[in-house]
């Protein structure tokens, strides 16, 4: 990399610099959830090899996903997983060639943290129900 | 018409010829994904507080453990492709860099071995 540090010249602004708008945000925290959600695999397969290979290790993985952190976890990654599903339609929509003008980019924003929050809401729900 | 130098052929730098493939095989992975990662929640929350034996169960239908097969292997391809532009947006150190994309690399096969042996073996019955 050059060292731009030294380099007498204007650097462009950065993230710090620009006033923050839902779209930014909604583009970091696309690919954060990514990243979790890369990291989420792991809980995943954890549970399928658990429950793949005995009793009492696959009610160990339960009552670790049952704990109160366990499920603060999964609420997260529940989370992450409808977030990203629901960004990455967005990203779809404009592969498309649609949906680039500035009032349709912000309602696709809205309605998509909207959505996100909804479906992660409505699944937890169905869950407690199922297991009440 | 070729408008490199003879020395910049053999060099070779540039373009690595596989981002259009990159970008595409991760659009298709997210398409394949949207109606996965549906079942994948639906599969989830029709075992919440399962026992082993209902989970074995229901991977005893093949359509079941096809569906989840693909849905793993599915993801961890769109998200092997995801960390690997992250991996070369951020890590410029060219050792740590090459050693951030064999880890990329090396943890979703991993993944991927140990979910598809895990869901073959629950779908075999034991």
């Amino acid at each position: 990399m050059a060292n731009t540090k030294d380099a007498g010249r204007p650097l462009s602004p950065h993230l710090q610099i620009y006033r923050r708008t839902l779209t930014m945000m909604l583009s970091i925290i696309h690919r954060a959830t990514g990243i979790a959600l890369y990291a989420g695999t792991l809980l995943l397969v954890w549970w399928l090899t658990a429950a793949a290979t005995s009793d009492s290790y696959f009610e160990t993985v339960q009552a670790v996903f049952g704990s109160w952190i366990g499920l603060l976890v999964l609420f997260g990654f529940t989370w992450a997983l409808v977030h990203h599903t629901v960004g990455g339609i967005r990203h779809l929509i404009w592969d498309t060639g649609r949906g680039y003008d500035l009032k349709t980019v912000e309602t696709m924003a809205r309605l998509s943290v909207a959505a996100s929050i909804i479906i992660t809401l409505a699944i937890w729900v169905i869950a407690f129900g199922v297991m009440s | 018409m070729m408008q490199k130098t003879p020395l910049g052929r053999v060099i070779g730098l540039g373009s690595a010829k596989s981002g259009t493939e990159h970008w595409w095989h991760q659009r298709v992975t997210a398409i394949a994904g949207v109606p996965l990662v549906i079942f994948l929640i639906a599969f989830v929350l029709g075992h919440v507080g399962a026992s082993r034996a209902e989970i074995i169960a229901s991977l005893s239908n093949p359509i079941v453990a096809i569906l989840l097969a693909l849905t793993v292997v599915n993801l961890l391809w769109h998200m092997r492709l995801g960390l690997q532009v992250v991996i070369e947006d951020y890590v410029h150190t060219p050792a740590r860099k090459f050693a951030a994309l064999l880890f990329n690399t090396f943890f979703t096969v991993a993944m991927g071995a140990a979910a598809l042996f895990a869901i073959l073996k629950m779908s075999y019955g034991l």
